[in-house]
C-alpha cells in the first residue's frame, strides 16, 4: 500500500510548486487555528487536512502574492462551519472536547495557566473566540480577521473586545476551576506565567 | 502646569483598577499567543504531507497506483 515506490511525478507547474511550498509552511498555523475552533486535537487535524485539500483544489483561484494565510484560514473556517451545520453533535462535543484537549496538553512542561486559559476560551461564544484567536494569537489585523470571518471590521473589533472582557472575568471568577483551587488562582497563575514568558522572550 | 497625573497617595480616577486590568489583559494576551504558538511549533503529522503529495500526483496526471 504505502510501500509502493512513487513514480517520478510529472513536472508540476512553477505556480503549483510555489503554492505547495507556501501551503506546507502554513500547515502548522492551520492546525493551531483548527484546534482552537474545535477544541479537539483529532477533529482539528481532520479539519485542517480537509482545509488543506480544499485550498489545494482551489489553488487556481488564489492569486500568488496575496495573503495566503488569511485565504487558507478562511477556507478552514468555512469548512468548520459547514461541517458543523451538517453533522456535528455539537453540545456533547464541546464538553468532551474540553476534557480531551486538557489531556492532549498534559505534558509536565505545560503550565497550569494554559489549561485554565483553554477552559476559559471554551466558555466564550464561538464568534468571540475565533475573533480573539485571529487577532490576539494569529497575528491578523482586524481587517484581515474581518475578511476571514466575512464580517465587518467593526464587528470583529467589538467581538475581540467583548471576548477579552469575558475572558478576564471568567479567569478572575475562577468558576470553572477544577481540583478545588481557590477563585482567582487562575488569573494569578496566568499573570505569573505571562511574566515568565515575556521576560524569557526579551532575554 | 499640571505635572504627573499620579499625585502620591491619590490614584487617578479609575485608579489602580484600570492599570491592573491592563496588566491582566496583557498577561492574557501573552498566554494566548503562547498557547497558539505551542501548537504551531508541534511537529506536523506525516499524514498532512502524504495527503498533499497524493493530491499533487493526482493533479499532475501521475499514474494512479
Amino acid at each position: 500500500m504505502s510501500g509502493a515506490p512513487h513514480p517520478p511525478p510529472k513536472p508540476a507547474s512553477a505556480d503549483d510548486t510555489a503554492f505547495k511550498r507556501e501551503l506546507v509552511a502554513l500547515i502548522p498555523h492551520l492546525r493551531a487555528f483548527a484546534r482552537t475552533l474545535t477544541g479537539d486535537p483529532t477533529a482539528a487535524d481532520d479539519l485542517a487536512q480537509d482545509a488543506m485539500m480544499k485550498a489545494w483544489d482551489a489553488r487556481a483561484s488564489y492569486q500568488m502574492g496575496t495573503n495566503m494565510k488569511a485565504w487558507s484560514f478562511m477556507i478552514l473556517r468555512n469548512q468548520f462551519y459547514s461541517e458543523k451545520r451538517r453533522s456535528w453533535r455539537q453540545s456533547q462535543l464541546d464538553q468532551e472536547a474540553a476534557e480531551r484537549t486538557l489531556v492532549a496538553v498534559d505534558d509536565p512542561e505545560a503550565p497550569v495557566a494554559l489549561d485554565e486559559l483553554r477552559l476559559a476560551l471554551n466558555t466564550l461564544p464561538e464568534e468571540q473566540r475565533e475573533a480573539l484567536i485571529l487577532v490576539g494569537a494569529g497575528g491578523f489585523a482586524y481587517e484581515e480577521a474581518a475578511a476571514i470571518c466575512q464580517c465587518a471590521v467593526g464587528t470583529v473589533k467589538s467581538r475581540v473586545s467583548r471576548a477579552r472582557k469575558a475572558l478576564q472575568a471568567t479567569l478572575e471568577k475562577g468558576g470553572f476551576a477544577r481540583d478545588g483551587r481557590a477563585a482567582g488562582d487562575a488569573m494569578r497563575s496566568i499573570l505569573a506565567a505571562a511574566d515568565r514568558l515575556s521576560s524569557a522572550r526579551q532575554g | 502646569m499640571t505635572d504627573n497625573s499620579n499625585p502620591p497617595g491619590k490614584p487617578p480616577k479609575g485608579g489602580p483598577g484600570l492599570e491592573e486590568a491592563r496588566l491582566r489583559q496583557q498577561a492574557i494576551g501573552v498566554k494566548l499567543r503562547h498557547m497558539f504558538d505551542e501548537i504551531v511549533n508541534e511537529p506536523v503529522p506525516d499524514e498532512f504531507l502524504d495527503i498533499l503529495r497524493r493530491a499533487d500526483e493526482r493533479s499532475s496526471g501521475g499514474s494512479d497506483a
